[in-house]
């Protein structure tokens, strides 16, 4: 298993919280409550803390002298890892919760199994990072279920939300070699072994909220292989990474 | 609250009664800071419902980790004593000096008491 | 300040013999420094004068949100990203603080929120300025902060007692806020030509109006005065600015920044700075609806409220569906 294989990896799970926890942010004074707005900011707060960790190891691994914020700041799209659901627009605040919840549903089952990763410092990451995104699935899940079931044009929104993004759900449980690497090494688990637990989450989430999961297992591919992104993740870039863009080298 | 939905309760003469307003409504938080303290007053919060004022408390309250355990109550269900009552209800406890440690003289010789 | 044009409602101070008893009881416990709590007796002027001022401190801070929110998704390094999200997360945290003490004065924060949309209540003129450059992160920390925390700390004595506490957590909050800017400031001005040339540029286009958050001079102002007398307003507007010029000057010092104001003199006879006067026919304008962003902010938190309507309504529709669900079935 080379460190090839763990640097991408890395970036994937660094490159999902990076990338959703800037969407996320984008909500920061314009949430619909004000309640809500501080809770979203705490969730962003919680992913580019995530982030940090997860680059900052995948730097060090690389052996390149990259930190986390390089790796942020200056990789372009086509080496970013995310998956494809992370870098969705926000649309409005039924899609971004919709989007949070399917997102956190998965993240929570990876991070329970990374804990149990024969490599200790994924294994202290994931330890630190199940705790924040407990609550995160928690209180994204009861959103879902709240707005679902709530008025008639909060459940239309919401089942047309969930229409939108469940093509994105399949990318994050289809193994590629990289991921096949990482559960032979006993690094991360099998993908594919998270999906019935998803499922039935994620099942009795949408039965409670009254919307209906689509009657579909496409999947859009290409985020976390780098292969094909969106053409969101370059327009997010374009504003991320704009000062360390048109001010290189200086220090802020 | 004497008129909690107008918005300027000090002029409610000749002002027509506003339609009752549909808000979430207003929540009381009382968080305990430490294992082994009571809980103690924090402030206020709007939510829809119990379960998420608890959540919204999390994150509006606790943000530099102030607490380990929440209590939401719903404000319209909070009794509180009228402040006419001040009177007969605490000074009568000024009184009762007896109740206080410092009351009574207990001679050195005796070590910490 | 935050509220820096509340308009008293009062005809002048009475003194304490020209009271009816109530209201002499009452401003004889606010004299002798204690708290007065939402179901005392208060008078009318006093009520509706502490629920324009918190109200308008509330807005303050919401509005407050979008010029620092303008770069969060900007921020040149993920430390620097997750400190202003913080901060402009305590914000609407102040906010939703300000709003609940008004609340117990009997107002509800949704209509507080519509007096704000529909341009009846106002908020601090300085959120009506662009934020152009990363260095007015800096400069909006240090200043306008700075600036805001003159107010804020002599507030948690204020007379009204949710007010008071709301303002005591609230300076436990904004302590990090005005060393966050500085600290911003500071890596600009130490850094490479360009960052300075934004930090100076910052400076000079926050100066003046951080000085106009403190309102034009009131000393000579009855309403004023009755706000002093009820101890809502602890300190004259031109007592705190100068105080914030003799702060700030130094601070600008130290980073290498000039202050764009060129009559800027230390005056060894009054121990503070003569400086000069903002333009207060800007002020004014702005106030009125002239500055230039206050259309955006506006529509910004317009858009915000109209885009949530049906979030608040789902949310509510389904607790409520939750709560005779359980009342059916006990």
């Amino acid at each position: 298993m080379s460190d090839k294989a763990t640097f991408e990896f890395l970036c994937r799970m660094g490159d999902n919280t990076l990338v959703l926890g800037h969407r996320v942010s984008e909500w920061c004074g314009v949430a619909p409550v004000l309640e809500e707005d501080i809770a979203l900011a705490n969730t962003a707060l919680d992913l580019i803390g995530q982030t940090q960790m997860w680059l900052g190891l995948a730097g060090e691994i690389e052996g390149r002298g990259r930190t986390a914020d390089d790796l942020a700041m200056t990789r372009d799209a086509w080496d970013f890892r995310n998956v494809l659901l992370a870098e969705q627009p926000n649309g409005d605040f039924g899609q971004t919760m919709m989007r949070q919840f399917l997102f956190d549903a998965w993240h929570l089952a990876m991070l329970q199994a990374l804990t149990r990763s024969c490599d200790t410092r994924v294994a202290e990451i994931a330890a630190k990072a199940v705790k924040e995104v407990r609550y995160h699935v928690e209180r994204s899940g009861d959103t879902v279920i709240g707005l679902g079931d709530g008025t008639e044009e909060s459940h239309r929104r919401m089942q047309a939300a969930l229409d939108l993004l469940w093509p994105y759900v399949g990318e994050m449980f289809i193994p590629d070699a990289v991921d096949d690497a990482m559960a032979e090494a006993g690094i991360a688990p099998d993908l594919t072994e998270l999906r019935a637990g998803f499922d039935s989450h994620v099942g009795s989430v949408m039965e409670a909220a009254t919307l209906t999961i689509p009657d579909t297992d496409f999947a859009h591919k290409g985020g976390k292989s780098g292969f094909r992104h969106s053409e969101h993740l370059g327009h997010m870039l374009t504003q991320m990474q704009w000062l360390q863009r048109a001010y290189p080298g200086a220090s802020w | 609250m004497s008129a909690p939905n107008s918005a300027y309760p000090d002029i409610p003469e000749a002002q027509p009664e506003k339609p009752k307003r549909h808000e979430w409504p207003l929540w009381e938080i009382f968080i305990r800071g430490q294992h082994g303290m009571s809980h103690r007053h924090v402030g206020s919060l709007h939510a829809p419902d119990a379960e998420m004022a608890i959540k919204n408390a999390r994150d509006v309250y606790t943000r530099r980790n102030e607490g380990v355990s929440i209590w939401a109550v719903e404000a319209r269900h909070i009794a509180a004593s009228s402040p006419g009552d001040k009177g007969p209800f605490y000074e009568p406890s000024e009184s009762k000096v007896y109740r206080h440690p410092t009351f009574f003289d207990i001679p050195d010789e005796v070590g910490a008491m | 300040m935050y509220a820096q044009m509340v308009k008293s409602t009062g005809q002048g101070v009475k003194s304490l013999d020209e009271m009816e008893p109530q209201e002499r009881a009452f401003q004889e416990r606010i004299n002798a420094g204690e708290k007065i709590e939402p179901k005392d007796w208060m008078p009318a002027g006093y009520r509706k004068n502490l629920i324009r001022q918190i109200g308008q401190h509330a807005h303050s801070e919401i509005v407050g949100q979008l010029p620092e929110g303008n770069w969060i998704t900007r921020a040149p390094t993920l430390e620097r990203k997750a400190i202003l999200l913080a901060k402009v997360q305590d914000e609407a945290g102040h906010g939703l603080y300000l709003y609940c003490a008004a609340e117990t004065l009997g107002v509800s924060r949704d209509e507080l929120t519509e007096d704000l949309l529909s341009g009846k209540m106002k908020y601090s003129s300085i959120f009506n300025y662009p934020t152009l450059t990363w260095a007015d992160m800096g400069a909006v920390g240090w200043l306008v902060d700075g600036a805001a925390i003159m107010n804020q700390v002599p507030l948690q004595r204020t007379s009204y007692g949710p007010y008071a506490r709301a303002m005591v957590r609230i300076c436990k909050e904004e302590s990090f806020h005005q060393r966050q800017g500085y600290d911003i400031m500071m890596k600009m001005a130490q850094g490479t030509p360009a960052q300075k040339r934004m930090a100076q540029d910052a400076l000079n286009r926050f100066w003046y109006p951080s000085l106009m958050m403190f309102g034009p001079s009131d000393a000579d102002s009855v309403h004023s005065a009755q706000s002093m007398a009820w101890k809502i307003k602890m300190n004259t507007n031109d007592e705190l600015r100068q105080k914030f010029v003799d702060q700030t000057v130094p601070q600008a010092e130290y980073l290498g920044l000039t202050v764009p104001d060129e009559t800027l003199e230390w005056n060894d006879d009054k121990g503070g700075y003569d400086f000069a006067e903002p333009d207060w026919s800007e002020f004014f304008d702005v106030i009125k609806g002239n500055g230039p962003c206050n259309v955006e902010r506006l529509a910004a938190r317009n858009k915000a409220w109209d885009d949530g309507k049906w979030v608040r309504e789902g949310l509510l529709a389904h607790a409520e569906k939750r709560a005779s669900k359980k009342v059916a079935a006990e």
